[in-house]
């Protein structure tokens, strides 16, 4: 399954700096409440979780509900700590996966 | 001039113990009176006592489409080693299922705030309780109003 992930990170920051992470994945988050033409329930299908890693230490993670829209989109904030990759990860049913990376420098 | 600004601020107290009357009233209710709201939020959290304030549930007032509802959750926390909002959730009053998103968060976060899309399934009240390094919980709240509601529309 492709799934399109924007991530949006700041190239540069400076060290202990609060920077805000933007992410945004193209998924339909169907609920599993709503009807078909015909006239059976649609299966859920949604994203259930998502994470986010700073240079492998779990900074941010969360749990998706039927409540989320369609194309998560999400926005947190961390503290540059150091040079390194941040890699965001979404699983959902039906296998979902998709994991991303992001690399800043931390001056 | 006097006079009218102490009607106003007894009016304000009047309006403000009015409604921490309410919900003080309303937070000790039996099982059988909850909404599905506070009987999930009791199913997270039990019988701890959940206290008002800290948390700032940002949504627009008047919503047109239930489908994609921007929200925004901060809390009031100097996020220190010792000092840090540890979860949020989210809960609602009106949708098929009362959960709307859960998180976790360290003191890594540097500041509780954190921004997302909701679906709301007609006009509402919603509840993000976030849960403290220390234990404590803290609770916000906020009404909308839905036009179109999201999630129950069946396909054309």
């Amino acid at each position: 399954m492709t799934a399109r992930a924007l991530i949006n990170v700041p190239r540069k920051a400076k060290r202990g700096d609060v920077i805000e992470i933007k992410t945004l994945i193209s998924h339909v988050m169907e609920s599993g409440f709503r009807t078909g033409t015909n006239g059976k329930t649609i299966p859920r299908d949604i994203i259930t979780s998502f994470a986010c890693t700073y240079n492998g230490e779990e900074i941010f993670a969360t749990q998706f509900y039927p409540a989320v829209a369609a194309n998560p989109f999400v926005t947190f904030y961390t503290i540059a700590t150091d040079n390194g990759t941040l890699a965001f990860t979404w699983i959902g049913d039906n296998g979902f996966e998709v994991t991303q990376e992001a690399k800043i420098v931390v001056e | 001039m006097d006079a009218m600004a102490r009607l106003l601020i007894t009016r304000r107290e009047a309006v403000l113990a009015g409604a921490a009357a309410l919900s003080a009233s309303a937070l000790p209710a039996p099982a059988a009176a909850l909404g599905q709201m506070d009987t999930a939020i009791r199913n997270v959290f039990g019988e701890a006592t959940i206290r008002a304030g800290k948390v700032t549930l940002d949504l627009p007032p008047l919503v047109e489409n239930g489908n994609t509802v921007p929200m925004t959750v901060s809390v009031e926390s100097p996020m220190t080693k010792d000092n840090y909002v540890k979860a949020i959730h989210v809960f609602n009053d009106k949708n098929p299922q009362p959960n709307v998103i859960s998180l976790k968060l360290s003191p890594r976060a540097g500041k509780a705030v954190i921004a997302t899309r909701i679906r709301l399934a007609g006009t509402q009240k919603l509840t993000a309780i976030a849960e403290m390094s220390d234990g404590t919980l803290w609770s916000g709240t906020e009404e909308v109003v839905v036009t179109l509601a999201a999630c129950l529309e069946d396909l054309p």
